[in-house]
Parts: structure tokens; C-alpha cells; sequence
């Protein structure tokens, strides 16, 4: 207790120094200098302008407000509301609606967001302004991006963006695609064959091909049990394979004759190089390979704004990851999907956790202040089966010296193999619980 | 109600919110706020869960949050997520975390209950229950039961009843004796009552 106490009155003098900074806009160029709080000299509203409305930008846009309610934060994002991609595979199986995964953007405007629906279609770095489709110009000290992937068309020959949304939707944004893929799947005649053809990495949410395999196959199972679903991989190894196995040989048959789902990996002869879509037949090295029904899931990059702001080195943004600026334009701040934020995955919990430590960042800059040492946190859950699910978990600190974001040793990992019927039940219900939360957290 | 809003805990409260609002003053590594932040995408902004089976850690006793992270931390509990998110923190990292939590409103929302189990619960409480958990299970010294999600509790309950989970001292005996007096009734009960408990968002934060 004695040394909460010291903690507790080292902190309340401190305190009278953040209160200070918060006062240097009124206290007058002089003093506010003089007390070293130079960018506070004019006293203006500092603007933040967050591009992209997904876990990413909703968390910093929110977290922004929160953490100083001074600031101006404009999110600009094309939809009118945000349907989650995360939890989407429930669509496929039937256990829940699109309508369930859509939220609108109400809940950030009453933490004081300004939440504009337009495309943006250039950042300046050097006059701090951000340009939108409809010609509107955002002003900024600091910007935020977080716009997603966006996918290399032309990897696969044949297979384009047209043809995804009209007959092989790759379902990897949350909308009518999802849906059509659904659709199609109800209209498999029994016995038919579901194909799904699993990226390279890195790509958005590394678990979620083969959480779609299984809620594909959780449907087929009670209303087409003869059907057949095939992963081919441009990869010999996935996320969380080891608990998929588990749940696929306890729940659909997996390493027998009658398995329903088969997992082909790139050494197997899973890497596909060009599509037919006409007979929805795949070219692999080896073989090819026909479905009724083809969901491909193609490479990805980050998404389109990062490289129309040069934001990108490759397919990806480099950051500095104390803080998320970008390593290209100073006062922009890449993170979610689109940065390069290794070792953590592309995850909507990853964005989440990126972007508190984005707008902390932001904040101390505008104090002139050094920012905090980051934490970061990934949680994600899969749901195998009917009472099946299963996660990972880690926590990372920066390692400063080499940029780059490490586990922390000992901590995280899978859930464990071979779990009690009740804990793998459990972990189904965690699954929706961490869905809803993690949408409260970044926009309600 | 008895009256536990006294001054000097009032005092402690502001003093930790003023403490907590602020970045950690020379120590290393991230601050509790950061720490604590992180843990919002599964118990909800700043610790009150909106998801029905993760428990809200809003308004906690910094003591009751360690001891539950450092159970986590020591596989002391049924194996879930926390348990390898606990072994990447220090004991110091936990206080911090759980100063943070400390010195949060809870937010409790309304979820559906059953009115005659809840009654008959709120009985079994005020008799086997309120001596620890006092105030209708509010934060206090032992963990929050007051407006928490009932598939969280009920979890919790299995855990102890299953033996996952070390039961805290007299509580076995307690519970027994609620289920001797209700039967098969008490443990429902009990979890009716707690999650019937949704109007406590204007209370204080109790930690001593």
C-alpha cells in the first residue's frame, strides 16, 4: 500500500503537467513556449482525418475522441454502414444472417466522429490534405489509414474481378458476395463439389479459409451430406492447422474415404494458376480440378489508397511500429491489414490493438510528448463445428531495435489439442462473445 | 443499502482515476491504460463486456483482478484464452492492469431473467452469498456477481462444482448449503438474481 501511494502522488504531479498541456492553447504563445509546448503556440483544434471505416480506422476514430475530446476527427468511408467480415463464415452454414454482421456508424458519431461517406482518392503529404471522389479536401495534422486489402487480380489467369461478382465470388469482403456464395451452395445439387482455393500469405485473417471449409461443411452435412469440399493451397501450412484436424477428423471424417473435406496443400498439387470459369474447372501443376460450386480467395496487397499515397513498399506499408507512422510520409499512420506490422497476423483484433496504440501515438505527438512504450493484443476464434470452436492468442511488445513486433516468450499459443467436448462448446460461445465485443469496442 | 460510499474511499477512487489517466512516470515498458486497452476486443471498452459469456472487469478490486490473472497465469483455472494471455505479464504489469480496471464505471446491461428464480436467488444471496459478496455482489472485495452475464457465471459455477476451479475459502460450504436448502433450484437462482441486477451503472466503484 505505501508504494501505491507514491505511485498515486508521482501521478497526480504529473498530472499537473498534462493539465498544463491541455491548457497551452489558452495560455498564449509566451508562456506556452516558454513552458516548451512550442506546437501549442497557435492553440488550433488539431484535425485527424482516418481513412477506411473497418476495425482499423472505427477503433482510432473512437480511440482518438476518447483518449482527447479537443480533436477534430473526420472518418471518411464509401459504405453507410460496416458489415464485418469477421463471423461472416456463419453466413455460408445458415447460422446467421448478413444483416446480423452490419452495423451502422451512429455509435462513433456520438463519440464526436465526424463520419463522412466518400472515397478517398489521394493523400498530400506535403500540404496535409486528403481528396475524396467527390472532390471534397480534408485537412489534417495527422491522417490515419486503414484501408483493408485489396486483391492482384491477374494471379490467377482467367479469374477477375467481373467474375467474382457475378459466378466465383471470393466472398472476402462481407456483402453481396457472401450471400451469393450462400445462395450457391443451397442450390448444390446433393453430392455436388465445393471448391475453395486458399492465398499466399500474408493475407487477411490466415485462419479464416479453413473456418469456411468447416461452416461449408457444417451445412452439407445436414442438408447435402454427400457433398465434398476441397482446399487447395498455395501454402503447405495453415494457421491453427493442427485444431482443424482435430475438428474436421472428429466432426466430417477427415483422413478417411468418406471424408467430406479434403485439404490439398501446394506440394500436393494445390497452387492454382489459371481458371475456367465457364466449366468452373482449376489448372493446378499436377491436375485439374472441377467444382459446382468455386470460392477463390485470391492474393492480396494492401488496399487501393495505400498505393495511390505511395504508402506501400511492395504490396504492403512499412511503419515504424512505436507509433504507425508510415516510413514513406510523416503524420500518416498506416495500420490493420494494409501495414506491415509482423509478427502479427492480419486480424481484426490485431487492427484493434494497432490502432490504440496509433491514436496514443498521435496524441503524444501533439503534446510533444515521446509516445508510450506499445502492447499489443491478437485473439482469434474459429468456429470448426456445431459445438467445435477453437482459438490462438498472443501478446506483443516491440522490439525496438529490429522494428519488428514480437510474442512475448512463453505466453500465447492454441487452445489445446485433444479438449474436453466442454471446453471446445465453450470456446463456441467465446467466439460470439469476443465478436460482440469487438465490435462495441471499435464503434459503439 | 449499507453505506459503503464513505470518504475516504471516495478519496482513493479520484486519486486512482487521476493515477490511471495518466502514462506510467518513468517506469518502463507500457502503461496500464495501454496494457488494459488491449484487453477491450473480449470484455468490452474499458472492461464492461457486452459479449454474454466474458465477465466485466469494469469497477474490480485491483486485488480480486490480480489474483484471477495470476490463476490464469499459474493454470489454476479451466483452460481458456486467458490462460496463455496471462503468462505474458509481469506481477507489476497485472497491478497496473488492475488499477486501470479499478477505476472504471461498470456498465450493466439488461439481459433476459427469470422473475421468480431471481426472487427465490436474491433470498439464497442475502443468507449464503452477501457476506462476501456484499451489496448484491457489486465490485467489492471478492469477484463482481451484480449485472454479470449469466452464461459467465454459469460457467463459473460449473468450474467450481466440476472441481476445475479451487473454490475460495468457505465458499464450498456456502454453496452446499444453498443447494441443500434449493436443490437443483440454487444454482440458477443465484444466476438469476445476479443477472437481474442491471440498474447498478450510477454505482460507485467499491474496492475496500
Amino acid at each position: 500500500m505505501t508504494e501505491m501511494k507514491r505511485r498515486t502522488f508521482l501521478g497526480i504531479a504529473g498530472g499537473a503537467t498534462a493539465t498544463l498541456s491541455t491548457l497551452g492553447g489558452t495560455l498564449g504563445g509566451t508562456i506556452a513556449g516558454t513552458l516548451g509546448f512550442p506546437s501549442l503556440v497557435l492553440g488550433a483544434v488539431r484535425r485527424v482525418v482516418v481513412v477506411g471505416g473497418g476495425v482499423g480506422g472505427c477503433t482510432a476514430a473512437k480511440y482518438l475522441r476518447k483518449l482527447d475530446p479537443s480533436l477534430n476527427v473526420t472518418l471518411i468511408e464509401p459504405e453507410a454502414d460496416y458489415t464485418s467480415c469477421f463471423m461472416s463464415n456463419e453466413v455460408l452454414s445458415g447460422e446467421r444472417t448478413l444483416q446480423s454482421l452490419t452495423f451502422g456508424y451512429d455509435g462513433l458519431r456520438g463519440y464526436g466522429v465526424d463520419v463522412v461517406q466518400d472515397w478517398v482518392v489521394g493523400i498530400d503529404p506535403d500540404t496535409r490534405q486528403v481528396t475524396t471522389k467527390s472532390g471534397n479536401r480534408f485537412d489534417y495534422d495527422a491522417c490515419v489509414v486503414s484501408p483493408g486489402v485489396g486483391f492482384k487480380w491477374g494471379a490467377i489467369a482467367g479469374y477477375n474481378e467481373e467474375i467474382a461478382n457475378e459466378s466465383i465470388p471470393h466472398a472476402w469482403f462481407a456483402g453481396p458476395q457472401t450471400q451469393l456464395l450462400r445462395n450457391q451452395l443451397t442450390s448444390m445439387p446433393e453430392g455436388g463439389h465445393v471448391i475453395i482455393v486458399a492465398p499466399p500469405n500474408p493475407f487477411k485473417c490466415p485462419p479464416g479459409p479453413y473456418e469456411r471449409a468447416s461452416q461449408i461443411a457444417m451445412y452439407c452435412q445436414h442438408h447435402k451430406p454427400k457433398a465434398k469440399i476441397t482446399i487447395l493451397d498455395a501454402k503447405d501450412a495453415f494457421s491453427k492447422q493442427g485444431l482443424y484436424i482435430e475438428g474436421w477428423t472428429k466432426l466430417y471424417g477427415y483422413g478417411t474415404d468418406n471424408s467430406m473435406i479434403q485439404w490439398i496443400s501446394a506440394a500436393a498439387g494445390g497452387a492454382v494458376e489459371e481458371l475456367d470459369p465457364q466449366t468452373r474447372t482449376l489448372i493446378g501443376l499436377v491436375e485439374e480440378f472441377q467444382g459446382d460450386v468455386v470460392n477463390i480467395i485470391p492474393p492480396q496487397k494492401a488496399g487501393e489508397i495505400a498505393f495511390a499515397a505511395d504508402l506501400v513498399d511492395g504490396d504492403w506499408c512499412p511503419v515504424d511500429k512505436l507509433t504507425f507512422e508510415s516510413s514513406r510520409h510523416p503524420g500518416i499512420y498506416v495500420l490493420g491489414d494494409a501495414s506491415s506490422a509482423s509478427k502479427m497476423p492480419k486480424s481484426a483484433y490485431a487492427a484493434n490493438s494497432q490502432a490504440k496504440v496509433a491514436a496514443a501515438a498521435i496524441i503524444a505527438r501533439f503534446q510533444d510528448k515521446e509516445p508510450g512504450d506499445p502492447t499489443f493484443v491478437n485473439t482469434c476464434y474459429s468456429v470448426v463445428g456445431e459445438d467445435f470452436g477453437i482459438s490462438v492468442a498472443a501478446v506483443y511488445s516491440l522490439d525496438s531495435d529490429t522494428n519488428t513486433i514480437e510474442p512475448i516468450p512463453g505466453s500465447g499459443g492454441v487452445s489445446p489439442a485433444n479438449a474436453s467436448p466442454e471446453i471446445r462448446k465453450r470456446e463456441v460461445s467465446y467466439a460470439h462473445s469476443w465478436f460482440k465485443n469487438v465490435i462495441n469496442d471499435m464503434m459503439e | 443499502m449499507k453505506n459503503y460510499k464513505n470518504t475516504p474511499k471516495h478519496l482513493r477512487n479520484l486519486l486512482l482515476a487521476a493515477l490511471v489517466a495518466l502514462p506510467a512516470t518513468g517506469a518502463a515498458g507500457p502503461s496500464g491504460q495501454a496494457m488494459a486497452f488491449t484487453c477491450a476486443g473480449c470484455h468490452g471498452t474499458d472492461g464492461s463486456s457486452v459479449g454474454p459469456s466474458m465477465p466485466a472487469i469494469a469497477g474490480m478490486d485491483p486485488e480480486v483482478f490480480v489474483d484471477a490473472m495470476t490463476a490464469y497465469r499459474e493454470d489454476k483455472r479451466n483452460p481458456s484464452i486467458m490462460n496463455r494471455i496471462a503468462k505474458a505479464y509481469s506481477d507489476e504489469q497485472l497491478k497496473d492492469m488492475g488499477w486501470f480496471f479499478a477505476s472504471q464505471r461498470l456498465q450493466v446491461f439488461p439481459q433476459d431473467y427469470d422473475a421468480a428464480l431471481a426472487e427465490q436467488g436474491a433470498q439464497l444471496h442475502d443468507e449464503y452469498c452477501e457476506k462476501c459478496h456484499e451489496n448484491g455482489g457489486r465490485p467489492g472485495d471478492a469477484g463482481t456477481l451484480a449485472g454479470q452475464w449469466m452464461p459467465y457465471l454459469h460457467f463459473t459455477m460449473e468450474d467450481f462444482i466440476d472441481g476445475k476451479r479451487k473454490w475460495p475459502r468457505k465458499m464450498k460450504r456456502k454453496v452446499d448449503a444453498a443447494i441443500d436448502e434449493a436443490g437443483d433450484e440454487a444454482i440458477p437462482a443465484l444466476l438469476n438474481y445476479y443477472a437481474s441486477q442491471s440498474d447498478i451503472d450510477a454505482e460507485e466503484p467499491n474496492h475496500d
